[in-house]
């Protein structure tokens, strides 16, 4: 049972060193993979600030190493994910982090998009609301004396026979 | 109050066109500094030449100064390099500079070649005091006041336009308050 458990981890963390593509260096890991583990996790937070659209995990860029490696080092002496984090930002902006942080500079960009689809429900609402008014009194409004007796007219017609529809005269039972 | 509701809509595009547009006229890869006004950042750096001056915290109080980061393998930081070399013997303006991410031997045959226009250069070969500084690239130039704060950050090279209209300005701005 331990030995598949230690085949098992032993091939996961195989596999997760030998991903595609990876930027890390094996003389850059730390030998703890728990520490390495959170290594990566955190670089793929952490933007490269040359290639700018790539987390410094991605990026293969000397800065990117440099950072990678001083995430390692903060790691190693011990400090939280979040301690390393606010060093980054201190020195580099909250644009070293690939998710902005919600606060005042940045309520427009998380709240915007929602505060757009509320105006919109609401817009939706007053435009639904105004036709149902406008449109409801004449749907519910009663029929004029002409009106009844061309429906009399028509319901007579539909009994009577389709001598009119045969003709196609259609416009028959609108004859005063 | 009917027709301002039908008019909205145009508003509200224009707004976001307007700053959007706004947006596209700065360049996102240059980055504001988060030191603007701050204290200089704790490093310290040893000499670059053997026998030189390194540069640290310390150094940068009493006089306004230039920061300058610079690199052999920049080619940029080779334009900027005869800018330097004038602040260096025309203005009394001490440049201090970061070697950064270079060799050495690299480093100092680059200042045999072009010359050298620093006072101290700290040796930074693994980006340890660049960091401090928020540096992604070469060169940077920063305007330090007499008390050691950062008042200003250039990101690319430095050429007579930046230097005349806005880095000597505020030099002797800094220079004139007591």
């Amino acid at each position: 049972m331990t030995r598949h458990l230690l085949a098992a981890a032993f091939l996961t963390v195989v596999m997760g060193l030998t991903g595609p593509g990876l930027a890390v260096q094996p003389d850059e890991m730390l030998s703890d993979p728990a520490q390495e583990a959170r290594a990566r996790a955190l670089s793929a937070e952490i933007r490269c600030l040359v290639c700018q659209n790539q987390s410094i995990d991605d990026s293969d860029a000397s800065l990117a190493r440099d950072l990678r490696l001083l995430v390692r080092e903060q790691i190693t002496a011990g400090k939280t994910d979040q301690g390393i984090r606010d060093f980054l930002v201190e020195r580099y902006g909250a644009f070293v982090l690939l998710k902005p942080p919600v606060n005042a500079s940045t309520w427009l960009l998380w709240f915007g998009p929602l505060i757009v689809f509320i105006l919109g429900v609401i817009g939706l609402t007053m435009f639904f609301r105004n036709r149902a008014q406008s449109g409801a009194p004449a749907a519910t409004a009663r029929l004029n004396a002409d009106e009844q007796a061309r429906i009399a007219r028509l319901l007579d017609d539909m009994e009577h026979g389709s001598e009119s529809h045969e003709s196609g005269d259609h416009g028959k039972g609108d004859k005063p | 109050m009917k027709r301002l509701l039908f008019i909205a809509p145009l508003v509200l595009f224009l707004g976001i066109a307007g700053y959007l547009g706004f947006g596209l006229t700065r360049d996102s890869s240059i980055l504001p500094s988060t030191l603007i006004d701050k204290p200089a950042p704790t490093f310290d750096l040893e000499a670059l030449i053997p026998d030189g001056k390194g540069l640290k915290t310390d150094d940068l109080k009493g006089r306004v100064a230039l920061v300058n980061v610079f690199a052999s393998w920049c080619v940029p930081c080779r334009a900027e390099h005869p800018i330097w070399m004038r602040v260096a013997t025309q203005e009394k303006i001490p440049i201090y500079g970061l070697n950064w991410k270079d060799k050495r031997s690299d480093a100092i045959a680059w200042l045999e070649e072009l010359g050298d226009p620093y006072e101290r250069i700290g040796f930074d070969p693994d980006h340890k005091g660049g960091v401090e500084w928020g540096v992604y690239g070469a060169p940077e130039t920063y305007v330090i006041d007499r008390d050691g704060r950062v008042r200003f950050k250039y990101v690319g090279p430095v050429f007579s336009e930046t230097l005349n209209e806005t880095i000597l300005p505020l030099v002797r701005k800094l220079q004139e308050t007591p």
